[in-house]
């Protein structure tokens, strides 16, 4: 089955940049746990929400709002999508992303096939 | 039809063989069709078939198989006729290859026992929230009807039909596995499984003379269940350790309450009426759990369950020996509750002084501060104590608190009696 992991960051943390990651010996740890599970070049480190424009389409208007589309207290920092044999598989994955741990969270959401 | 003595024999036939089959003919549907509502429906009308054929050719000499034939061959035709698409062709392809060699009635035990553990382990996996753990576990184990399952947990019918829906929901589309966990994960896991059927029993455990039968049935019902677990697992010294720790608990049920439907202590509990089969039977099993050298958080609570039920007088009770159980029970559940307990315990043990100490230190640590219970130990130490005028205001402060009527009342009696002495 195919899973998403969504990296749930709290928002008052510090946004960590790919360039960071690369350096951070937990996201490479989990990186080379992702090479059997990834789907290649399917996943992405976001920038943060304060980088974001929401657009919304009401009658012929088009209205945009700076920032994410839901407030809350954590945002997506990035995802990925991995193949895995079932929920606990998956989980064991998201288990071990570094965004599981510190006041973050990873939800893991099966695409719908 | 009900004076024909034979008629009556085949419902008593099929009445047992759903108490003890439904679980395993569910479990095992559910393995070959990968459908739990196909499963369910199949496993029913092999129930209702099972009336009218046994009553005509007999009751066959292994019911469960017979069941599970019979279930079998309803669901291939079920899906035969459904087979419109690939995947449902698939899963009649499954079936079949089952059907041959394998035939259920020759099928090996222990691949039967397993899925009865798979379905457990699935109903209680930690990703389904808690109340949907409990639900499908008296859904599909037990056998329980959804609209006895929502009058046992005080709910709406319709609530808990979709809870059950949005469980075999997920199951089903976030690919929950219907497995055994593998040995990593078990540990945690069986601790999650004794956890579910432990909410089980304390939910029927707390029913009053008023609530439904349904409901007070619920510890029988988590008995029956942990009975089939330590079948299933013999060498799972915690699984014993909750059988143990739920007969024990069963054993002095109905001497909690008195006629008027009030608390009466472990001290003025008439031991006399105590069920000492259900005792015995209990210390019996936490004894041969012991001895497998693994203590866990169940056993230790069935040795405290079990110094109350072998003591021949609330005098005689072991409170050092309770105490020390508290101080080990620690090292497995760190809450503020089993250190409320030790409490108790060591005040009985070493005087009320002592158990105030451990009181006290709870309160300054800020813990349990909206509970009940932690101003009414107080106030039973300080009423041991003979200090009652301060008895009577920590009653007062435990009325502020409590929610259930049974143990309001007996705190207010209580609190008269500290303050008329």
């Amino acid at each position: 089955m195919k899973y998403v992991l969504f990296a749930c960051t709290p928002v008052d943390g510090e946004a960590q940049g790919p360039a960071e990651a690369a350096r951070d010996p937990r996201f490479t740890a989990y990186a080379d746990e992702m090479r059997g599970h990834g789907v290649p070049r399917s996943g992405a480190r976001l920038r943060p929400p304060a980088d974001a424009t929401t657009v919304r389409v009401r009658g012929d208007e088009v209205l945009l709002d700076d920032g994410p589309f839901t407030r809350s207290e954590q945002y997506v920092a990035g995802f990925d999508i991995v193949e895995a044999a079932d929920l606990d598989e998956a989980i064991a994955l998201a288990s071990r992303h570094p965004a599981a741990l510190d006041g973050g969270s990873v939800e893991v959401r099966p695409v719908w096939e | 039809m009900s004076t024909n003595p034979r008629a009556r024999d085949v419902e008593t036939a099929v009445a047992d063989a759903f108490r003890e089959e439904w679980g395993q003919v569910v479990a095992t549907l559910i393995r070959v069709t990968g459908d739990w509502d196909l499963a369910e429906e199949c496993a029913q009308d092999a129930f209702a078939q099972a009336l009218d054929r046994w009553r005509r050719d007999g009751v066959p000499r292994r019911p469960g198989a017979w069941l599970t034939t019979t279930a079998r061959h309803r669901a291939l035709d079920v899906l035969r006729r459904e087979a419109t698409g690939a995947r449902k062709l698939r899963e009649v392809a499954v079936l079949a290859r089952d059907d041959g060699p394998h035939d259920p009635e020759f099928e090996d035990g222990s691949e039967v026992g397993d899925d009865r553990l798979r379905l457990i382990f699935t109903c209680c996996h930690p990703a389904l929230p808690i109340e949907a753990r409990v639900a499908l576990t008296l859904r599909t184990l037990a056998g329980l009807t959804t609209p006895e399952i929502a009058r046992a947990f005080l709910v709406p019918e319709a609530t808990m039909a979709q809870r059950l829906v949005r469980a075999k929901r997920k199951i089903r589309n976030a690919g929950i596995p219907y497995r055994v966990p593998p040995a990593h994960l078990l540990p945690e896991r069986i601790t999650g499984v004794l956890g579910v059927l432990y909410l089980l029993f304390n939910e029927g455990y707390v029913a009053g003379a008023g609530d439904d039968l349904v409901r007070r049935d619920l510890c029988a019902e988590a008995i029956r269940l942990a009975r089939v677990l330590a079948r299933l697992m013999p060498d799972e010294p915690e699984v014993l350790g909750l059988l143990a720790l739920l007969l024990l608990h069963d054993a002095r049920r109905d001497t909690r309450v008195d006629a008027a439907g009030d608390l009466v202590t472990l001290e003025d509990q008439d031991r006399s009426a105590w069920d000492r089969a259900a005792a015995d039977e209990g210390a019996a099993l936490l004894e041969s759990a012991l001895r497998r050298g693994r203590p866990g958080a169940y056993q230790i609570q069935a040795a405290v369950a079990a110094c109350h039920t072998t003591a021949a007088t609330a005098e005689d009770t072991d409170w050092a020996d309770i105490a020390a159980l508290y101080g080990e029970l620690r090292r497995f559940v760190p809450s503020a509750v089993v250190r409320l307990n030790r409490a108790v315990a060591v005040g009985m043990a070493e005087g009320p002084e002592a158990g105030l100490a451990l009181v006290a230190e709870l309160e300054e640590q800020g813990e349990l501060a909206d509970y009940h219970l932690l101003p009414a130990t107080r106030a039973d130490l300080l009423r041991r104590a003979g200090r009652r005028a301060e008895a009577a205001d920590a009653y007062a402060k435990a009325l502020e608190l409590v929610e259930n009527d049974a143990e309001r009342r007996f705190l207010t009696k209580r609190l008269a009696e500290c303050r008329s002495a």
